[in-house]
């Protein structure tokens, strides 16, 4: 896609260079974002502390030392990264006018390569939704209609990077959160293997499948967010070890055995999306990938699995917030417990209480078995069978998302609806294997993402080879 | 199988420390028990001889050495977000009537 970004590498190249000044680059982003606001991508500016940090690597560039490998590169963080500078809100009320005390491990890291947070995008209040028509505060459009949504729940990250504010912005992958707003708004999504990138300092959801990846303008830009942000982490204690190196080296589709899931191509699929995803299959297949027919039985009850687990996660993880340590508090109560439902009754919105109530529910003791015990179990036969597909192929495929972005107050009322926007993403968190959406074509005039997935800890292979699918298919 | 009334919402409430207003106990009743029949698919999938997912990065007893770190925060930084601070210390309303 046409940008006025140059690829990540060579920003930071012209930047140590000189050719380019930090400072610039930040005022460039501040301004795209003022002028695009009507998008309503961004809650809040990080200008102050951008500036400065720009002036600082200005100076050490000039100083002739090294600024690292993101030296300069602007970027937009979800509203979920505990960043410095700016309120961390996750776009919810009960979060309104928090000053984080430290920052997330993911932006330390891309601090310390170069890069420069300029703002925050909003987002369904703590990540609980597919369009940010949950945010608590307003509903950002989609880049290409401003009637529709641009997916979610990273759907600011989305729409800043196509509308060009930044190079590239973070995200949080839940159940698709990452990739399906990709999808809908037209950029690349990667969504890690699980444990990959520490969490450390991001607001959390559901943890057993809570994953932090980047929004792009390409599969190489990608590649080296992962590369700058992933590894083991002291602070996370679910971090694994990563691959050596994420940057992808010249590969071609020869040879490669790529299965087409077969449940994700069944009825359901909208027209329009199904004839994008045939013809990127077929271009696979002229550029000599051995394609076949896979079925994975059990996917069809991922989205049932996923919406047990993460309201039960969510329900666990949002018990912190009691009022009393940070965050809305109700001054009228009179004792504590009183506190505590008056603070986390006002402070939530209508999704976060809903999520809380279902995972209170199936974690009850009497319902323990039947509900969480059972979407546990059957976690383990979606995975048995994913690994069974991943012994016959080396890459699965298939639409992220049954439709292309949908009309702005569509869904809504129907949280039920709302969820099935999951439908085809959330089988790889439950697995834990990385996903990435790679803008396949349109479907009247709205993108439509392909999804490739390979096997958990083959994150440099899945870059790899989508950065050649990525240029076939643009 | 579930068919939330309102008495059981205003338990799980309870449970949960949340204050719902009257329009949202209605609301939740209706979609809860909708999606609580949704996940019930669920309850007709074999899963004989399997043992349950907790995680997916098989990692084990993960420990760290048992010493301090100073990462450089006083306790007022820990602390500038806290609603009601007396003496370095979280105040908070009466526990015991």
């Amino acid at each position: 896609m046409s940008s006025q970004w140059l690829p990540v590498a060579d920003i930071a190249r012209d930047v140590q260079a000189q050719k380019l000044s930090a400072v610039d680059l930040v005022d460039i982003a501040l301004k795209t974002i003022e002028d695009k606001k009507d998008y309503r991508a961004i809650i809040t500016t990080t200008d102050e502390r951008a500036r400065s940090r720009a002036a600082e690597i200005d100076g050490t560039v000039k100083a002739g030392k090294n600024a690292g490998r993101l030296a300069g590169v602007p970027f937009i963080a979800k509203d979920n990264f505990l960043v410095f500078g700016a309120e961390t809100t996750a776009a919810s009320n009960i979060l309104r006018g928090f000053n984080a005390p430290y920052q997330s491990t993911a932006i330390e890291k891309l601090e310390a390569e170069g890069a420069i947070c300029v703002a925050k995008a909003n987002l369904d209040a703590f990540a609980h939704g597919a369009s940010t028509e949950n945010s608590d505060f307003f509903t950002t459009k989609n880049a290409h209609d401003k009637t529709r949504v641009p997916g979610g729940s990273s759907g600011g990250s989305a729409t800043a990077v196509v509308l060009d504010m930044t190079p590239f912005a973070l995200g949080t992958d839940t159940g698709g959160s990452i990739r399906q707003p990709a999808s809908f708004s037209g950029c690349v999504g990667f969504k890690p293997t699980y444990g990959l990138v520490s969490r450390s300092g991001v607001v959390a959801m559901a943890s057993s499948t809570d994953v932090i990846g980047p929004l792009t303008r390409s599969v190489e830009d990608a590649a080296l967010i992962l590369d700058v942000i992933s590894g083991i982490d002291p602070l996370d204690a679910t971090t694994i070890d990563r691959q050596e190196s994420y940057i992808p080296t010249a590969t071609d589709l020869k040879g490669k055995t790529v299965g087409v899931i077969k449940e994700y191509m069944s009825e359901g699929l909208e027209e329009g999306v199904r004839t994008v995803i045939e013809s990127s299959i077929e271009t696979l297949k002229k550029a000599g990938a051995t394609i076949q027919e896979i079925s994975i039985p059990s996917i069809d009850m991922a989205l049932a699995v996923y919406y047990i687990l993460c309201p039960a996660e969510v329900s666990s993880n949002l018990s912190r917030y009691d009022g009393q340590r940070y965050g809305y508090s109700d001054k009228e109560a009179n004792d504590l417990e009183e506190s505590y439902k008056k603070s986390r009754g006002h402070g939530f919105g209508k999704e976060a209480k809903r999520r809380i109530m279902i995972g209170t529910y199936v974690l009850s003791s009497g319902y323990y078995d039947a509900y969480y015990k059972k979407a546990q179990l059957v976690r383990t036969k979606l995975i048995n069978e994913f690994n069974e597909a991943f012994g016959k192929v080396d890459y699965l495929i298939g639409p992220i998302a049954p439709t292309t972005a949908f009309k702005i107050g569509q869904n809504s009322n129907d949280p039920l609806q709302m969820y099935l926007c999951d439908v085809m993403t959330v089988a790889a968190n439950i697995v834990g294997n990385p996903s990435i959406c790679i803008p396949a074509g349109k479907s009247e005039n709205l993108p439509v993402g392909l999804q490739v997935m390979s096997k958990q800890r083959t994150d440099k292979e899945l870059l790899q080879i989508s950065q050649a699918i990525e240029g076939l298919l643009v | 199988m579930a068919d939330l009334k309102r008495d059981d919402i205003v338990k799980l409430a309870h449970l949960a420390r949340l204050d719902l207003t009257e329009e949202e106990v209605k609301e939740f009743s209706g979609e809860l028990s909708a999606i609580l029949k949704y996940v019930e698919k669920l309850q007709n999938v074999d899963v004989d001889s399997l043992e349950p997912t907790n995680q997916v990065t098989g990692l084990t007893n993960v420990s760290r050495d048992d010493t301090i770190v100073d990462y450089g925060y006083s306790p007022k930084d820990l602390l500038s977000n806290v609603p009601n601070v007396k003496d370095d210390l979280i105040k908070v309303k009466r526990i015991i009537g």
